[in-house]
C-alpha cells in the first residue's frame, strides 16, 4: 500500500538526510580528532620522555667504563663476574620452578572449583588476594621468625638452599595475578563439555588436564607463567631479609662498588622482561577473552 | 541452548564425580600448600607480635611502636609518601591510559604500553633504582644531573637528593603510573561510545559529557585503583632498598632494621608488631576497595 510512494520517498529522504549529515561531519572529525589529539600528544610525549629518558640515560651510563672511557667493559663484566653469573642462574632456576609450580597447582584447583565446587569461588578469591594484603616485608619477617625457631629437619629441608626456601614463597606471592589470569582463561572456554567429552572417551583426569584443558587455556597459562617469572627475577625484599643471594640482591651488592655493571644488567633485564611480555601480547592477541592479566 | 538434555547429563556427571569425595582430594594440594607457605609465616607474625619471648600474651610490642617516635615517624612518612605517589600516579596513569585506549584496539601503541606497564609495575623494583641512579645520581654519575649542571642548574645544590624521601617517591611514581594504567584500562574500555553519542545527540558538549557521564561512571573505578596504588606504595620496598638501603625512615625499612637488630637487640617482636600494623592498614584499604568496586561493577562490565 505505501510501499510505492514510501520506497523511493524513503530513499530520497535518506539521501537528503545523508546530505544533511554530511554537512556536520567535516566538523565532527575535526572535533573528534583535532582536539583530542592535543591531549593525547601531550601525555604520550610526556610519557615517552619520562619513561624512556632514564632508560637512555642508563644505556649511556652503562657504556662509561671505570677508567672514564666509553666501551662495553661493564657488559663483559656481567659474564666474567662469577658471583653475578651464579646469582643469575639461581634466579632463573627459581623463576622456572616457580612458574611450573604455579601452573600445576593453580590450574587443577581452578578447574576443579569451577566444575564441582563453585561455592568455593569466593573463598578462593579471598585467599588468593591475601598476599597483597600482607606486604612482602611482613612475610619476610614471619619467615625470619620461623627460621629462628624451626626444628633442624625443617632447616635442612626448607631453609638451606635458596631454591627450596624462596620458590614456595614466590608461588604464594604470584597467586594474586596467576589465579586471576588462569581463572579468566578457564571461564572463557566451555569447560564442562570439554571435560565430559574427554572423560567419556576414557581419558584420566591427568590426561584431561594436560591434553585437553591446558592447550585450550594456553594463553592464560603463559600469561600467568610470564608474570610469575618477572616477579621472581625482580623480588628482592624477602631474599635480602633471609640472606639468599639472588640476582637483584647481587645487583645491589655489585652496585655499591661498581654501579656501571649494575646499571648495564638493569638495562638488559628490563629489556628482557619487556620482550617477554611483548611477545605475550602477540600470543594473547590470537585468542580473545584471555588477554587481560590483572592483579585484581 | 539445549536445556532439555542438559539436566540428565549433569546428573550423570555429578554421580561419577562425587564418588568418594574426589573433588575434595583434588583441592587438597592447594589447601595444604597455602596453609604451610602462607599460613605458617602469617601465624608466626601475628603470634609473635602478641607474645613475649617466654610465650606469654602481651600488648607491650604494640605500646612500644605507638609510643616511640622512632616508630611512628616512619609510619607518618610512609603514609605521606603513599598518598602523594598514589595521587600523582592515579592522575597521570588515567590520562595516559585514556590516550592509549583512544587509539587502535590491537595497535602497536597499546601493546608497547601494556608490556611496558607490566615490566615497571611487576618487575623493575631494583633495576628501576639503578636506572634512577644513572639518571639523577650525584654529579660524577647521573646523566641528567651532569646535563643540567652544564646549563647551570645544580640539582644537588638546590637540596635535591636521590636518597631522600622525595627522591624515593619520585622513583615510586615510575611504577605507580604503570600500575594505574593496568588497573584503569579495563574501566576506560567499558565506557561505551554509545553514551558519548547519546550525550552528543542530545546536544551536550564534550565537557558536559565528561562532567555528567564519563566522570561519574569512572569515579568508583578511579577511587578503587587509587586505593590499590596507595597500598602498593605502602608495601613497596625494593626500590627504596636499592636506592637508600635500610636508612630511610619508612615502615618497611624499620621492620628490616628491627629484624636485623640494627638499632637494639631482641627487636624481632617489634618487627612483627609493625608487620601486624601494616596488615591492618592494608586490610582497611582493601575493604574500602571492595566497597567501591561493588559500585564500579554496576556500570562497567
Amino acid at each position: 500500500m505505501s510501499i510505492g510512494p514510501s520506497g523511493p520517498g524513503g530513499v530520497g529522504v535518506q539521501a537528503l538526510l545523508g546530505e544533511l549529515e554530511e554537512a556536520p561531519t567535516p566538523q565532527q572529525p575535526t572535533r573528534r580528532r583535532g582536539r583530542p589529539r592535543i591531549w593525547r600528544v601531550v601525555i604520550l610525549t610526556a610519557a615517552v620522555i619520562f619513561f624512556l629518558g632514564p632508560l637512555i640515560a642508563s644505556a649511556k651510563y652503562s657504556l662509561i667504563q671505570q677508567n672514564g672511557k666509553y666501551g662495553f667493559n661493564n657488559y663483559s663484566q656481567i659474564l666474567s663476574n662469577g658471583d653475578l653469573r651464579r646469582s643469575l642462574f639461581t634466579s632463573l632456576e627459581i623463576a622456572g620452578l616457580t612458574a611450573f609450580i604455579v601452573v600445576s597447582l593453580m590450574l587443577p584447583t581452578v578447574v576443579l572449583v569451577r566444575l564441582r565446587m563453585p561455592k568455593l569461588t569466593l573463598l578462593l578469591e579471598g585467599v588468593t588476594i591475601l598476599p597483597i594484603v600482607v606486604p612482602p616485608i611482613v612475610i619476610a619477617s614471619g619467615l625470619a621468625q620461623l627460621q629462628g625457631s624451626a626444628p633442624s629437619w625443617m632447616i635442612t629441608l626448607w631453609f638451606n638452599h635458596p631454591l627450596t626456601a624462596l620458590t614456595p614463597i614466590y608461588v604464594v606471592l604470584a597467586m594474586p595475578f596467576s589465579y586471576r589470569a588462569i581463572d579468566t582463561g578457564v571461564r572463557a572456554i566451555d569447560l564442562r563439555t570439554l571435560v565430559d567429552a574427554s572423560r567419556s572417551l576414557g581419558a584420566s583426569w591427568f590426561s584431561t588436564m594436560v591434553r585437553v584443558i591446558l592447550p585450550n587455556v594456553e594463553t592464560a597459562v603463559l600469561g600467568a607463567a610470564f608474570l610469575t617469572i618477572a616477579l621472581c627475577l625482580g623480588e628482592v625484599v624477602i631474599a635480602t631479609i633471609m640472606l639468599y643471594i639472588t640476582l637483584p640482591v647481587e645487583l645491589i651488592q655489585v652496585g655499591a662498588l661498581n654501579p656501571g655493571v649494575s646499571v648495564a644488567l638493569s638495562v638488559l633485564s628490563i629489556l628482557f622482561v619487556f620482550l617477554l611480555l611483548f611477545l605475550l601480547s602477540f600470543l594473547a592477541g590470537r585468542r580473545r577473552g584471555s588477554t587481560s592479566v590483572r592483579v585484581i | 541452548m539445549t536445556n532439555g538434555p542438559a539436566a540428565p547429563r549433569r546428573r550423570g556427571i555429578r554421580r561419577s564425580t562425587t564418588a568418594g569425595g574426589g573433588a575434595w582430594i583434588g583441592i587438597l594440594p592447594f589447601t595444604v600448600y597455602i596453609l604451610i607457605f602462607l599460613g605458617l609465616p602469617l601465624y608466626e607474625v601475628v603470634h609473635g607480635a602478641f607474645t613475649t619471648d617466654a610465650g606469654q600474651f602481651t600488648w607491650h610490642n604494640f605500646s612500644t611502636i605507638f609510643s616511640e617516635s622512632q616508630y611512628w615517624v616512619p609510619l607518618k612518612n610512609s603514609l605521606i609518601l603513599s598518598a602523594w605517589t598514589a595521587g600523582v600516579g592515579a592522575v597521570f596513569g588515567t590520562w595516559l591510559a585514556a590516550a592509549v585506549v583512544a587509539g587502535k584496539p590491537g595497535g602497536m601503541l597499546r601493546r608497547v604500553v601494556s608490556s611496558g606497564s607490566g615490566v615497571l609495575a611487576y618487575f623493575a623494583g631494583v633495576p628501576l633504582a639503578f636506572a634512577f641512579i644513572a639518571t639523577l645520581g650525584r654529579a660524577p654519575g647521573g646523566v641528567l644531573t651532569v646535563l643540567l649542571k652544564h646549563i647551570g642548574v645544580d640539582l644537588y645544590a638546590h637540596g635535591f637528593n636521590i636518597a631522600s624521601l622525595f627522591g624515593v617517591g619520585l622513583a615510586y611514581v615510575y611504577f605507580q603510573i604503570p600500575l594505574m594504567v593496568i588497573l584503569i584500562t579495563p574501566a576506560l574500555e567499558g565506557l561505551r561510545p554509545q553514551w558519548q553519542e547519546a550525550a552528543q545527540s542530545l546536544g551536550a558538549s564534550r565537557v558536559r559529557y565528561l562532567r555528567h557521564v564519563a566522570v561519574p561512571v569512572m569515579a568508583p573505578a578511579f577511587i578503587g585503583s587509587l586505593l590499590i596504588l596507595f597500598g602498593n606504595a605502602l608495601s613497596a620496598y625494593a626500590t627504596a632498598l636499592a636506592l637508600v638501603g635500610a636508612a630511610i625512615p619508612l615502615v618497611p625499612a624499620s621492620i628490616n632494621d628491627a629484624i636485623n637488630g640494627n638499632v637494639l637487640v631482641n627487636e624481632d617482636r617489634i618487627a612483627l608488631a609493625l608487620g601486624v600494623e601494616m596488615i591492618l592498614i592494608v586490610m582497611v584499604i582493601m575493604v574500602g576497595y571492595w566497597l567501591v568496586q561493588r559500585r564500579a561493577r554496576r556500570w562497567l562490565q
